[in-house]
């Protein structure tokens, strides 16, 4: 068989994205029609620059979820070599290709023999699984500690800031080759720091819920045991894993096991983003905290975490979700240096910053491993930069 | 303004303390000394070899003890029997009675480096004015880039120039040093492409760095870190430029070049002075990233040997020299804030 021309591998590309096209064409579709109902997510449909993100965005989400969940897309498996397309170019047909097999590597193998583009495709369902609920966490635990610091003020604050800035000073490359080294995941840190990490989102969780139904002191019981229960039961079974330093839950009741190497890489990417939110969350507070709602539930008599969470929080949102689809990019970015520097994650796993740093090998002949996973971290990381820039310019109209 | 200074020093070296201690915990766990018994003496020692060879060479002490020990204050271990006399500040032949009692950082000494075999604060030394060197021609080229394209779409809020290179900095935000050394490599360094027009490593240009080998290492850092230097003076220049007094100017027939030279860009410089001194942590990220990229054998790419290799003089010191650096900067970019803005006043 020939190779294919540019633009055959172009249109056979677009194809295979077909049934991300038709997701992205269903939600904007949706969306259009009911723009006038939803609110800042309606209004983007009026500013082009957070149109194009979001169509960024949405495109690597469904691609990961079509990938990940139903095994679309992806035309080859990620992991497996087949012999004699070592660094072929992009379009070449695939050497002993049997019937069902897809008979081209569209954007070329790379240097082990493996399919550059579904590597690629791959790579998004690790950093859609990944940065996200990283980011959430990320908040949670930032949150919870930047509200208490900028309300109460005096001492608490003064340590937690101090905290704060000790990790923003820490070099975030050491800290990660740091936590990542084998003779410190078997200490156990990251173990024990994962534990108080995934705390956090509990109690802030069930501070919320405290709050708000204080009075009401059957439903409080009832909503926290609901909410709290299975919560802590995933929490501990998250936590504890079999032979690791926390092996606290007996297997029977051990719901799931994250791989250690996963943990590690969260916990270092929470670990790294939680100050910066703290910061951002207790200077809101700080301006919050003078206005006259909060002089009025103070008269009224509620509690302090009761003005902080329904009454602050709430109204310092604006800021906090363009900070948070700003954080995901960067999250992405911080876990593309991971994998990188060979950290955390498994050498031959197809996330993006690993296999860029696989192909930079032999990048001056050929370029084509290294390209496709940039391109796609770059259009990624662009598409919630320039949400976040929409929803900004959307959220200060009002 | 004396004790604000004071106040930030005394906050400085507690940070710079903790830190160090921090990083001297992490690199001593026990696990991490077994290994380098294993690599000083011999690879297949037993773990009762392994306990003499730790105690023989004061590594049995307690961790607070010989983290005082590499900090200088506390008095450096000593051993004496029938081979000679040993300990941490005395050299291999020596006597204790010739040998300084401490030997740490505050004497000067940083220890010696496992891997490179070579004395610590020297070959920091070495490394940081080759990164110097390189942080220098980034601001060189970030600096006036960032400041220009800021003032360009900041001066007319909402027009297609301010659309254009605003969305051209949200692209270099976006773009990793990973990602764009990688492309820039790509396009103009490969055969793939066939535009040789630079080189893809900057290994010649430690000690002759030309254009050719120099500017693309260079442009991947100033690239990630403009983009947010850019946005932060577009929206100082915007703000500025709705203020009453840039009103009046325009009220009385002043030309538009004028204004925004004269009148409107010494305000709007204010906020990007310190998002500049602000950036150096970034940088310091970025230039672990290219260094390796680009195999520029500076301090990042020190600290990645060291922190592969569990080198702890090294790695401590790197540690503590970048930290350093980041704490230097916020201090000036606060002190600088205050002379350039005469309406915030530090008690």
């Amino acid at each position: 068989m020939e190779p294919l021309s540019w633009g055959a591998i172009a249109a056979r590309i677009l194809l295979q994205f077909l049934p991300v096209w038709i997701a992205l064409a269903a939600t904007f579709g949706l969306s259009w029609v009911y723009r006038a109902k939803l609110g800042l997510y309606g209004k983007l449909f009026d500013n082009r620059i957070g149109l194009i993100g979001l169509f960024l965005t949405l495109f690597w989400v469904y691609t990961a979820l079509a990938a990940g969940l139903f095994d679309w897309i992806a035309t080859h498996d990620p992991l497996t070599a087949v012999s004699g397309m070592k660094n072929k170019v992009p379009g070449t047909p695939l050497r002993g290709a049997e019937d069902g097999d897809f008979p081209y590597y569209l954007l070329g193998g790379d240097g082990l023999a493996r399919d550059v583009f579904s590597r690629m495709v791959a790579g998004s369902w690790i950093v859609v699984q990944i940065a996200p609920l990283a980011t959430l966490f990320a908040f949670m635990a930032g949150i919870t500690l930047g509200l208490p610091a900028g309300y109460f003020g005096g001492r608490l604050d003064s340590v937690l800031t101090f905290a704060a800035n000790l990790i923003l000073a820490f070099p975030v490359i050491l800290l990660f080759y740091l936590l990542v080294t084998p003779e410190i995941v078997a200490s156990g840190l990251p173990a024990y720091l994962s534990a108080g990490l995934f705390l956090l989102p509990l109690v802030f969780l069930g501070l919320l819920i405290n709050a708000r139904a204080r009075t009401n002191p059957r439903r409080r019981w009832m909503l926290l045991a609901v909410m709290l229960l299975p919560l802590g039961w995933a929490y501990l079974s998250l936590i504890s894993a079999q032979g690791s330093a926390l092996d606290l839950l007996p297997a029977a009741l051990d719901l799931f096991d994250v791989p250690g190497g996963i943990l590690v890489v969260f916990v270092s990417v929470i670990f790294v983003n939680a100050p910066t939110v703290f910061r951002l969350t207790r200077g809101l507070t700080l301006d919050l905290k003078t206005r006259d709602y909060v002089a009025a539930a103070q008269t009224r008599g509620e509690g302090p975490w009761y003005i902080m969470l329904w009454e602050i929080l709430p109204n310092a949102r604006g800021p906090l979700i363009v900070d948070f689809c700003l954080r995901i990019g960067y999250t992405t970015i911080l876990l593309g240096t991971l994998g990188f520097f060979g950290l955390g994650l498994p050498p031959d796993s197809p996330d993006w910053g690993t296999t860029i740093n696989a192909g930079r090998k032999l990048l001056s002949i050929f370029p084509h491993p290294a390209i496709a996973p940039a391109v796609a971290l770059l259009s990624l990381v662009l598409g919630l930069n320039l949400l976040a820039d929409g929803l900004r310019e959307e959220s200060l109209k009002d | 303004m004396i004790l604000f200074l004071l106040r930030r020093l005394g906050v400085m070296l507690l940070t710079a303390l903790c830190l160090s201690l921090i990083v001297f915990a992490l690199t001593n766990l026990p696990a991490n000394l077994e290994k380098i018994a294993k690599f000083e003496g011999n690879a297949r020692m037993s773990d009762a070899q392994v306990e003499s060879w730790l105690e023989k060479n004061g590594y049995a002490q307690p961790m607070l003890v010989r983290y005082g020990e590499w900090l200088g204050a506390l008095p450096g271990w000593t051993r004496t029997d029938e081979s000679g006399e040993y300990g941490r500040c005395v050299p291999v032949g020596g006597t204790i009675a010739e040998s300084p009692a401490r030997c740490g950082i505050l004497q000067g000494e940083w220890g010696e480096s496992r891997v490179f075999r070579e004395d610590v604060g020297p070959f920091i030394a070495t490394r940081l004015a080759l990164t110097g060197k390189m942080m220098f021609w980034v601001m060189v080229l970030m600096v006036p880039m960032a400041l220009v394209i800021g003032v360009l779409a900041g001066m007319r809020e909402g027009s297609k120039l301010d659309r254009g290179l605003s969305t051209l900095s949200i692209l270099t935000t976006a773009t990793p040093e990973y990602v764009s050394g990688v492309i820039l490599i790509a396009v103009f360094a490969s055969s793939a492409f066939g535009l040789k027009w630079f080189k893809g490593t900057a290994t010649s240009a430690m000690e002759n760095a030309t254009f050719e080998n120099f500017f693309l290492p260079v442009l991947t850092i100033a690239l990630f870190g403009m983009g947010y230097i850019a946005r932060m003076t577009r929206a100082s220049m915007a703000e500025v430029m709705t203020s009453q007094y840039i009103r009046t100017a325009r009220l009385k027939g002043l030309h538009f070049r004028e204004i925004v030279l004269k009148h409107a860009l010494r305000n709007a410089l204010i906020a990007p002075f310190t998002v500049i001194m602000l950036q150096f942590p970034w940088l310091l990220n970025g230039v672990v990233i290219v260094e390796t990229l680009f195999n520029y054998k500076g301090l990042g790419w020190a600290l990645v040997q060291a922190a592969g290799n569990n080198d702890v003089d090294l790695l401590l010191g790197i540690s503590l020299v970048s930290v350093v650096v980041v704490l230097l900067t916020q201090l000036i970019s606060d002190i600088g804030y205050v002379y350039l803005n005469p309406r915030i006043r530090i008690a």
